[in-house]
């Protein structure tokens, strides 16, 4: 699971109602991720991915989440990171036409430079087409952000967004197939049997152009898209979550995640150049937090000692910005990271509950 | 400043000695200070509505984009908008009747909103702080609504109302922030209340991202307007002058109040300037006595500034539910039923009371001052003034009449027309003792016998005293000929214009354009109905005014009925025949136009261009109107709400047709009435808009009856000095305050009679010059004469009243207080 799709979505319910409406139920872990869910559908194991059909929306779901995150090297020789992510969430199961529409969408964009990290949030209601996703050829936007495929099969994609003080347009070009995260696209995320349905495409490369603050840089480098969607990911104790994407040497890539509970659940995977994947044990994996920034009001540990075992895999995390602050409704930290020790190579770090 | 408070005291002695001259004073400045209050009071509480309606969307400070013709626009506009990037906010407004418990419905301001995309800005951004917020996209939802608004509907929270359409509204939740007599609720229950699918009627942009026309351009084309905004609400502009009305009327009602304050200054520095000399030869200085001077007016101005303006909340609030009924009637604006007036409101009636004193008192006080301190002290120095006095009035009066035809000449707006009116009364009123004066002399000069004589002679002498107290007489009398004279022939002309413009028997609106033709098509073959007129409707906005646009068929109701001012013979032929329209009398006087005129009209689609073949009528409609072919109007106008309908039924079928129109489609018929029904709507709304004139209008006569006491009252005690030379001749007591009586009553007549013609000059200016600019139509002028003989015995009874106790006074005073006049001890 990429526990930044879940961050952000999280903020959604609890972020859009009561960030607008400032009533405030005591949501169930980051987000209220934890709450009941009746009436929706829950994950189930050995449910097949299909595509193009799940690239969009699963309604029966409460909540899901499309999430791109880049880093990115300018022609200024700068590294920079960039994020785009859009939320759905359910109001109710029962969901009507136009404004009867249950589903609220919320949107995330974020640039992130060594000297500032920007972030901007969106809201919507869904049904009436401000905002939205479409499965063939893939379509997802709110206002003027997008995430569009150029075609039925997703071998390119754009994804651009704006905001007052900054804005991105990025092509993105997959030169290898959609990743099934946890067991076959089903990934657990408690002991209790919470989890959620989840596939990753971590081999997109990137190019196109980042303004900010009006200064426009040309960019190039790697992205990753998450997908999950379920009804009720987080079991009630879980508060948080910490979460990694790394783009390692030689081609591979490394998903680990931990969600902080009465006792941590971790879990990983592991996925060669060609797609394969290897689901890796807990007790294969350690995570340490080895230094804290203060950022929005929080202390968050920015600096991590990762571990796999079995891969001899030994590295010490570093951001490219410690104050990679997303001050949306549900505050969350997330930012390009870069780590060196017994391999060197870059990714993205997300955590919430903090 | 011991000298200053010994000065004072002295002063203040007066007042001891003469309490009738203290109470008039304090009692002249309370009212005048009440009335101008009371009307500044209803202003502010309207004005503060119409903000809180503005401030629900934009804050006070928000841009926000409405259709470029008037009405609503595709919901599409707003998703299109959205996607180039534009943050606008999606709004609805309409109006829903919903029904109360007990008996009747109610109009109330139904506002949809779309809660995740309105700016913080919003007024409705408050409405986080409710509990029930995060309801309100979940299961019914939820509508909010001001407490008061609540209560005014007679439903209590968590109840569900229902539309007149059967629309249940999700349940209520109560707030202070939602303005008075709305309702708001999420932006997709609005359209379904109101059954405006994917339509609205405004966008909101989000407060801290300006937008510039040529964006909004680049998306929308022409569809859209982008409203600043201070820019003035269709609102505020079209209550704009019924508030000058009322500013107009509470000025008229404070100069009335100051003039019984002038007069009991006046009277109080005449007594006084013995004692002033007196103070002065003693010592006191120039210094000292005015601070003394100015102590005793602020005192007066806190104590009477105190009671006007505390009396002027009293008439605010009992007058607030006519204003509020004649505003909801007229121009549909809600006003809040609880007045709520800040410190401002009551600072400037203090102001005004201080400036009334200070005014009123000016002369007193400049006399006062040069008096010199070795001069003898004149008690009754004005008699001798009197021909001068005389002079001066005459020469200010004609400086007002020329002033008055001076405005008139230069009218163009509301406040000119106003002056023409107001130097009028005020140059009529300079001219009254002057007139009077004249008849003394005729009077005096054809009189026979020494007793006659004396009696005109000695008026003269008194008109000096009394001159103020009856030019207050003058103003209300003249006032109240000339507003009931134009309120009396608005009653008449309306009520005739109702019954032709009410021609068909039975009309109502249909919930849904789909239910509309089916009971069109069912009333189509019914035998007891002749004709189905459809009356659709639309908006457009021309010269950015709002105009309404009605539909009308081809029928013998229009034809035979429907009253014109100026028309092309063939009127009725070439409505449904060319590319014609009739306009409504407000929108050609607006646009300057006349019959033969070409009109552009845009329209859904395209501006239509059309010719004007008639003129009507249409008063108390605050918009302009269009009228044209039905066939056209659903050609142009192809958003038109086509739920309106009038049919043509024979006066003993009526109750039958309305009860099976009722019974068949139920909730699919939002309002049903007959022509009568419709009439006693219209004519409650007539009333009680001028409800609130005519409480003006008593309250300022009884101001003039009571000036007109106060200053006979005073002017008793120096009247002895008159009347004890005659009484010592052997004229009896009786017979003297018998003679007294006749003068003042002489007197009254005297105003009376010219505030007959002032009176219809007023009249003339209201309908004529003020009627026409404030509202865009002018009324026939008519004249009554039963008015006229009335106000002629309000006059007599007025002054009978007021001149009853001095005179019975002067029958009952002891000889030995008349024989005082000739020893030293007065």
């Amino acid at each position: 699971m990429k526990g930044k799709a879940l961050a952000l979505h999280l903020t959604l319910l609890p972020a859009i109602l009561l960030a607008l409406f400032a009533g405030a139920a005591c949501a169930q872990g980051f987000g209220g991720l934890g709450s009941d869910a009746p009436g929706f559908e829950t994950p189930k194991p050995g449910a097949p991915v299909l595509f193009p059909k799940d690239h969009g929306a699963h309604e029966a779901f409460r909540t899901e989440w499309w999430y791109v995150t880049a880093n990115l090297k300018g022609a200024d020789g700068e590294s920079y990171g960039v994020q785009w992510t859009l939320f759905r969430h359910a109001l109710e199961p029962k969901s009507g036409a136009g404004w009867d529409d249950r589903n609220i969408f919320m949107a995330h964009a974020a640039a992130t430079s060594a000297k500032e990290h920007l972030f901007a949030q969106a809201l919507a209601r869904g049904g009436v087409g401000q905002a939205g996703v479409e499965s063939a050829p893939f379509k997802a936007w709110i206002d003027d952000w997008r995430f569009e495929a150029s075609d039925n099969g997703f071998t390119k994609a754009r994804i651009s967004a704006k905001d007052a003080r900054f804005s991105y347009d990025l092509t993105l070009t997959r030169d290898a197939p959609f990743v099934l995260q946890g067991e076959a696209g089903f990934s657990r995320k408690a002991e209790t049997g919470q989890a959620s349905h989840y596939y990753s495409q971590p081999f997109f490369t990137v190019d196109g152009t980042l303004v900010l603050h009006g200064r426009a840089v040309k960019v190039a480098g790697r992205a990753w898209m998450d997908r999950e969607w379920s009804s009720q990911p987080l079991a009630p104790d879980q508060k948080g979550w910490d979460w990694f994407s790394l783009h390692l040497s030689g081609g591979e890539k490394l998903m680990l995640f931990r969600l902080r509970g009465a006792r941590d659940y971790l879990s990983g995977n592991w996925i060669a150049p060609d797609g394969a994947t290897r689901l890796l044990a807990p007790g294969d994996i350690a995570l340490e937090p080895l230094s804290q920034s203060a950022v929005g009001g929080h202390y968050i540990p920015t600096r991590w000692r990762v571990q796999v075992k079995s891969r001899s895999l030994d590295i010490v995390t570093a951001p490219l910005n410690p104050a990679s602050w997303n001050g949306g409704t549900s505050a969350y930290w997330e930012g390009p990271i870069s780590f060196s020790g017994s391999q060197n190579g870059e990714g993205y770090l997300e955590m919430t509950g903090y | 400043m011991r000298q200053t408070l010994w000065t004072l005291a002295a002063l203040l002695s007066h007042w001891r000695r003469h309490p009738a001259n203290l109470a008039t004073l304090v009692l002249g400045l309370a009212i005048a200070t009440a009335l101008w209050s009371g009307v500044q009071a209803l202003n502010a509480q309207a004005r503060k509505s119409y903000d809180s309606a503005a401030a629900v969307f934009t804050g006070g400070t928000a841009q926000t984009l409405v259709a470029a013709r008037g009405g609503l626009f595709s919901q599409e506009l707003f998703v299109r908008l959205r996607r180039a990037g534009v943050k606008v906010s999606p709004a609805l407004e309409g109006v829903a009747r919903i029904g109360k418990n007990d008996a009747g419905e109610k109009n109330v301001r139904l506002i949809g909103v779309e809660p995740l995309t309105l700016p913080r800005a919003s007024t409705l951004a408050a409405l986080s702080e409710t509990k029930e917020a995060t309801n309100i996209l979940t299961g019914a939802g939820r509508s909010f609504a001001a407490p008061q608004t609540l209560h005014d509907l007679g439903l209590a929270e968590g109840a569900r109302a229902k539309t007149e359409r059967g629309f249940a509204l999700p349940p209520l939740v109560a707030t202070e922030d939602a303005p008075p007599g709305a309702v708001i609720v999420d932006i997709g229950v609005a359209q379904k209340a109101l059954d405006k699918p994917q339509r609205l009627s405004r966008l909101i942009v989000a407060g801290d991202a300006r937008v510039e026309a040529a964006q909004i351009a680049a998306v929308a084309g022409d569809e859209m307007r982008l409203v600043e905004a201070d820019e003035e609400s269709d609102l505020s502009r079209l209550t704009d002058s019924f508030h000058l009305n009322l500013t107009a009327f509470g000025l008229l009602a404070f100069l009335v109040g100051f003039f019984i304050v002038n007069a009991s200054f006046g009277l109080a520095f005449e007594q006084r300037l013995p004692m002033v000399r007196t103070l002065r030869a003693l010592g006191v200085s120039a210094r000292a006595l005015v601070a003394a001077i100015g102590v005793e007016l602020l005192a007066f101005t806190l104590v009477a500034g105190g009671l006007g303006v505390l009396g002027g909340y009293l008439i605010a609030a009992a007058l607030l539910p006519d204003v509020a009924a004649s505003l909801e009637g007229l121009y549909g604006a809600q006003l809040s039923g609880r007045l709520s007036l800040d410190a401002s409101w009551w600072l400037s009636g203090f102001a005004m009371a201080g400036a009334g004193a200070l005014l009123a008192a000016g002369s007193g006080v400049t006399k006062t001052l040069r008096l010199p301190v070795l001069s003898v002290a004149r008690p009754i120095a004005w008699r001798e003034a009197h021909q001068r006095y005389l002079k001066r009035q005459g020469a200010l009066a004609a400086l007002a009449l020329l002033g008055s035809a001076i405005a008139y000449r230069l009218a163009d707006g509301l406040v000119s027309g106003f002056m023409v009116i107001a130097l009028a009364l005020l140059g009529a009123a300079l001219l009254l003792p002057v007139a009077l004066a004249a008849t003394l002399r005729l009077g005096e000069s054809l009189a026979r016998g020494p007793l006659s004589r004396w009696f005109f002679a000695d008026g003269r002498q008194e008109i000096a005293g009394l001159s103020l107290a009856l030019m207050a007489l003058l103003l209300a009398l003249s006032t109240n000929i000339g507003v009931g004279g134009m309120v009396e022939g608005f009653r008449q002309t309306f009520l005739h214009w109702l019954d032709e413009r009410l021609a068909a028997e039975v009309y109502y609106e249909a919930a849904t354009p789909k239910d509309a033709r089916e009971i069109e098509d069912w009333a189509k073959g019914d035998p007891r109905i002749s004709a189905v007129l459809p009356i659709w409707r639309a908006r457009t906005r021309i010269s950015d005014w709002p105009v309404e646009i009605v539909g009308m068929t081809r029928h013998e109701t229009y034809s035979a009925h429907f009253t014109l001012l100026e028309a092309r013979p063939d009127v009725w032929r070439a409505l449904f025949e060319e590319d014609v329209v009739l306009v409504s009398e407000q929108l050609a006087r607006r646009l300057k136009l006349s019959l033969g005129d070409a009109l552009d009209i845009p329209a859904t689609s395209d501006v239509w261009r059309a010719r004007i073949v008639g003129i009507f009528p249409d008063y108390g409609n605050p918009k302009g109107q269009l009228r044209f072919d039905h066939a056209k109007l659903a050609q142009h106008f192809s958003d038109a709400s086509g739920v309106h309908y009038a049919l043509r039924v024979a006066p003993a079928d009526v109750a039958s047709v309305m009860e099976e129109l009722q019974r068949r489609y139920g909730a699919r018929i939002a309002r049903l009435i007959d022509n009568s029904g419709v009439k006693k709507i219209s004519t409650e709304i007539f009333e009680r808009t001028f409800t609130v004139t005519t409480a003006l209008n008593t309250l300022m006569l009884i101001v003039s009856a009571i000036a007109l006491f106060a200053s006979l009252l005073t002017l008793s005690s120096l009247r002895i000095a008159h009347i004890a030379p005659v009484w010592a001749v052997g004229v009896a007591r009786k017979r003297l305050a018998g003679l007294e009586l006749a003068r003042i009553l002489l007197f009254s007549a005297g105003a009376a009679t010219l505030a007959i013609p002032l009176g219809v000059f007023v009249t003339w200016g209201l309908v004529a010059i003020v009627n026409v600019v404030a509202f865009g139509w002018r009324l026939p002028m008519q004249v009554f004469p039963a008015q006229w003989a009335q106000v002629f015995i309000v006059a007599l009874v007025t002054a009978l009243v007021a001149a009853i106790v001095p005179a019975l006074r002067l029958a009952r005073s002891a000889p030995v207080d008349l024989l005082k006049v000739f020893a030293n001890e007065r």
